[in-house]
């Protein structure tokens, strides 16, 4: 008898990313969302995300991550949540919480949620309160998550790491096993949408990145029993560039509020690809067809260092917004990679922006207001 | 090694909270899912893992899948216990 755990490979998509609203309480200077989000009015209602969820497992996904903006926005999340599970989908919330007492989340585990990621944005209530600019969302978010655990839900810990909170990495994964959570994800901030807008607020030092590693693989072994950490280098100070998405078009899709289908969530900061829509096309001829998914599928878009490269299989070329955003060509290869011609420049702006002393967020949709965190002198020293 | 892996096998193993297995129509066949992750199944291991209720013990389990398979049941054990050690390190098993 022999029983392979290792599976398949999958050519169809595994992933959905639904994200249900662009509304959100919060403001994290660090969102992804594009600067100019999708309106309320343009939502689409629970009867079509619900027949996107159908021809989403017809096309062959097994997770749908609801998300926003704050899915809890969505006055019919229950009824999404449940439509996802009817469909037999692992059915994966992600939140602030704030929008979600203790009887909506009961009721969301009644619908057949599997699994919370609840987002932290630092370890004390001062400083978290401050990044997502709302007084009071830490407190809800503690007490949140311990209802999700209490009902029973799996719950993973996601905090998006940056200049103001990267030196708590180890005291965070303590808050998330405290907490209960089963698995916590240090995400490093991604520098699409607003958050490219907050970059130089945002971007850590090479040495705060460096503590953090070694600071994490330091506590790993502790939490081997109950936790699962998951920690990324972050690609302005990486080497070789990740395989974003799995590849463009091989793994997941994202459908944006109004019903675009999106290979990736930063995809419509590339101009001229052209996006389908759920209201116009099934979800199986977006995949297969539209402009937008054939675009940087496979191989052959690629130009030099990836079109010869023994590893363009591997990471894809990395990421198609990045390519853009700093060698001003999606087909590019990801500056991230240490052959791309831009490789030295991106280091050079990392290691130019992390050196500011003061950090200066610019909130969305706070009208002209800064805040200000100063940064005590022994960090900024590290600077490079 | 080996016997580390194995202590953290619960006597009764059961999938921990936001696992499940499930039946993949569109490709036909069993996977194991939880949060970020997807792991085909195949029969074997599908069914030991149908059997992971926190009430049965780990000898019973191999004495079920020793009734549905001609191996010996020693081979049968290693496998059982094999595949409750990996998902074990995958913090797969409810502690």
């Amino acid at each position: 008898m022999n029983v392979p755990l290792a599976g398949a490979k999958f050519p169809a998509p595994l992933g959905l990313l639904a994200e249900l609203t662009h509304r959100c309480p919060l403001a994290c200077p660090y969102c992804s969302n594009p600067l100019a989000l999708e309106n309320r009015a343009d939502e689409l209602n629970a009867a079509t995300w619900s027949r996107v969820f159908r021809e989403a497992v017809a096309l062959g996904v097994l997770h749908v991550h609801l998300s926003g903006g704050e899915p809890a926005s969505r006055r019919d999340l229950l009824e999404i949540a449940g439509a996802a599970h009817d469909v037999g989908l692992y059915t994966n919330l992600i939140t602030s919480s704030v929008g979600l007492d203790a009887l909506r989340l009961a009721r969301l585990k009644e619908v057949g949620l599997d699994h919370v990621q609840l987002s932290l944005q630092d370890i004390d209530a001062a400083s978290a309160d401050r990044i997502a600019d709302y007084a009071g969302a830490h407190a809800r978010k503690l007490t949140s998550a311990r209802l999700v655990v209490e009902l029973g839900l799996a719950l993973t810990i996601n905090v998006v790491i940056h200049r103001a909170n990267i030196d708590h990495v180890t005291a965070l994964v303590e808050l998330a096993a405290v907490l209960g959570a089963g698995r916590v994800e240090i995400a490093h901030a991604q520098y699409y949408g607003w958050a490219l807008h907050n970059r130089c607020a945002l971007m850590p030092t090479w040495a705060q990145v460096h503590q953090a590693m070694l600071a994490v693989e330091q506590i790993r072994p502790h939490y081997a029993d109950r936790l699962v950490i998951d920690l990324v280098v972050p690609d302005y100070y990486a080497r070789r560039p990740k395989a974003c998405m799995g590849g463009w078009a091989r793994r997941s899709l994202n459908v944006t509020p109004s019903g675009r289908v999106l290979p990736c969530h930063a995809a419509e900061t590339i101009p001229g690809l052209q996006f389908w829509s759920v209201r116009e096309h099934p979800l199986q001829a977006i995949w297969r067809d539209s402009p937008a998914f054939q675009a940087f599928r496979g191989t052959e878009w690629m130009t030099e260092p990836c079109r010869s490269c023994a590893l363009r299989e591997i990471d894809f070329g990395g990421c198609r917004c990045q390519a853009l955003a700093i060698a001003g060509d999606a087909r590019a290869a990801d500056p991230a990679c240490e052959l791309s011609p831009h490789h030295p420049r991106m280091l050079a702006l990392a290691e130019q922006e992390s050196s500011e002393a003061d950090i200066r967020y610019s909130y969305r949709g706070r009208g002209q207001r800064i805040e200000t965190v100063a940064v005590s002198k022994e960090l900024s020293d590290f600077g490079i | 090694m080996q016997d580390k892996e194995a202590s953290q096998v619960p006597v009764c193993p059961r999938l921990a909270p936001g696992v499940r297995l499930h039946f993949d129509a569109t490709r036909d066949a069993w996977v194991l899912l939880g949060p970020e992750r997807v792991i085909e199944t195949e029969g074997p291991a599908n069914e030991i893992l149908r059997r992971c209720d926190g009430r049965r013990t780990v000898t019973q389990i191999v004495d079920e899948l020793a009734g549905l398979y001609s191996a010996d049941r020693s081979v049968i054990a290693d496998d059982v216990n094999d595949l409750l050690a990996e998902l074990a390190a995958k913090r797969m098993l409810a502690a």
